[in-house]
Parts: C-alpha cells; structure tokens; sequence
C-alpha cells in the first residue's frame, strides 16, 4: 500500500509525457534541428516552475510526508564525467529518440522492440559498472 | 473531455512535469528514471561482477513503481486519452526527414523505418537500437542522471554539474542530428 503513491505518480508522469509528445522520436529530432519551440517550452517552462517548487520548499521550509526536512542531494563537483558522460548520453538520446523515462512509456503505449532498447540501456549501464573505476571522473 | 484527448500544449505539459518532480521531493524522493537501470542490472545479479552495484535495491523499489505506473500510463494514454491526432511537427522537420526516407513523419510517435520489427530484424535494424540504447544507458550513468535528473531536478535545483550534463546531452544530440543520421539513413 505504501507504493500505491509512486504507482498514481508514475502513472500521472507516464500520460503527461504521451499527451506533451515529448517520448515522440519525432518531437527529439526536431528540437535538435532547433525546428519548433515545442520542447524547449517544455523544458523550459518545467524547469522554471521546477525552480519555484524547490525554492518554495527551502524558503517554507516545507516538511516532506514522511515529516523529515526536504534536502536534495548535491551534485559532486566535476566537469568530466558530466560532459563526457552527458555527450555519450546524448549521441544515444537522438538516435533512439528516447531517454529513459520515455522508454518505458512508450513499452506501455504499445512499441514491444522498446524492449530491445531497454535491454540495451541495461547492458551499457553494467558496461559502465564494470569499467567505473578506469574511466576519468 | 475533447481538450484532454488532443495533444496537450507545452505551457500544460511543461508545468505538470515540475509538478511529478515536486510531488516525489514531497514524498522524500528524488526524481530520476535512469536509476532503475541500475536496480534492474542489481537485481539480475551484477553485483557478482561489479562493487557498483552491490547495494540495497530493495531500498529503490519506490521508483520501480514509479516505472510501472509510467507504463501503465502510456497504455492509458494511448488507449483512453487520444483521439489520433497527428504529431504537428513542423514543415522543415517533415521535409528533412522525407530526404533522409521517413515517410509519414509524426503519424505515430516513432517512426516504423526504426521501430518496427521488420526493420529490426536486419543487421543495421538491430545495430541503431541496440547502439542507441547501450549509449544511453553507458552515459547517463556516467553522467549520474538523465533528462530527469539532470534536466528538470539538476537544474531546478541549481546545480552546476547538471548544467555541464545538459551542455553535453545537447553536444551528443546535435552530433547525432546533424551528422550521424545523415549518414545512417
């Protein structure tokens, strides 16, 4: 039962994501033609009310459910494993034209050889498990 | 109704998607998608080959949920909430991909040239989707966060880490774009 929450929320994020065609290959390929404002609205605006939100929750000092203080990690600093790892991201994010949210919403709208894709995420995310401590951070 | 079964506009989408983020930060979590890769790679057993992955999945099961709501959202989304309409990209975009073979661009969400099983079962088919697929696993975890981690948490929260990733996850996506898939189709 205490799951039942992040179920609602998924299933909330999983149509909204549908409805805003963001999981669309299409909708990827045309925001990096730079061809319509569509995902940079998006974007943009999620995190300019995303700013908002946090910064409600500090100021308010707002309590989360469980009653403890709202603390969100910070990021360790580093510009390496960022760009590097974001590019790699990236080069696979335009091609598949699915990040990883995308991937399993769009499993559920139907697409079965989104299973291939996941599978493959799976394999280069152990790849980079194995590899962790060689690679530049 | 007819307003919720057409394409939502991003002054809509944009907004609810902050609001997923605030609600998992509400509930004491964080939003991330990409994490559950690495929960799924735990609970097939990898930690028998790597340290990184030799910690509680148990205590990740909240965004496995997650994971499963967001499929069962797509379903409901496609199945309850559409009235078919098609993807209203623009005219470049649809003539651009027209040169490169897409037919019908925006007809569905993704186009059957990649998606579909005829075309996978082919050597270059299998090779995009899987290549595809290995990148984003591979980078995100090196990059510690995807489009949700980086892109609405990192830089809502004004991080600069997550700045940098964005900057990368644009260099990739522009290389891709404009250089790769030329090449590919």
């Amino acid at each position: 039962m205490k799951f039942l929450k992040f179920l609602f929320v998924g299933i909330f994020f999983g149509i909204v994501l549908v409805k805003s065609e963001a999981v669309s290959w299409y909708r990827i390929f045309e925001m990096f033609k730079f061809q319509s404002f569509h995902m940079y609205g998006i974007i943009g605006s999620a995190v300019f009310l995303g700013i908002l939100f946090l910064w409600t929750f500090k100021k308010f000092k707002v309590k989360s459910l469980e009653g403890k203080a709202i603390n969100l990690p910070a990021k360790n600093k580093s510009v390496t494993r960022y760009l590097l790892g974001g590019t790699i991201f990236g080069l696979g994010w335009a091609l598949a034209g699915a990040c990883p949210g995308p991937m399993y919403i769009l499993l559920g709208t139907g697409v079965s050889s989104m299973l291939l894709v996941i599978a493959a995420a799976m394999l280069g995310t152990f790849v980079y498990g194995l590899l962790k401590d060689k690679l530049p951070h | 109704m007819e307003v919720l079964l057409q394409p939502w506009p991003w002054y809509v989408s944009g907004p609810l998607i902050a609001l997923t983020m605030a609600i998992l930060v509400f509930f004491g979590k964080t939003f991330g998608m990409s994490s559950n890769l690495r929960t799924l790679c735990s609970i097939g057993g990898a930690g028998k080959y790597a340290d990184f992955f030799k910690f509680d999945w148990k205590s990740q099961q909240w965004n496995l949920t997650v994971v499963l709501g967001a499929i069962i959202g797509g379903f409901i989304a496609v199945q309850f909430l559409s009235d078919g309409s098609a993807i209203d990209l623009s005219a470049a975009t649809i003539s651009d991909l027209k040169v490169l073979g897409f037919e019908n661009a925006g007809a569905t969400l993704l186009p059957s040239e990649i998606y579909d099983w005829n075309n996978i079962l082919s050597l270059k088919g299998f090779s995009i989707l899987v290549i595809a697929g290995f990148l984003v696993g591979f980078g995100t975890r090196y990059a510690g966060g995807c489009t949700s981690g980086h892109a609405i948490t990192g830089l809502s929260n004004l991080q600069l880490p997550s700045l940098i990733a964005v900057i990368g996850f644009f260099i990739g996506g522009l290389v891709m774009t404009h250089f790769i898939i030329p090449l590919i189709f």
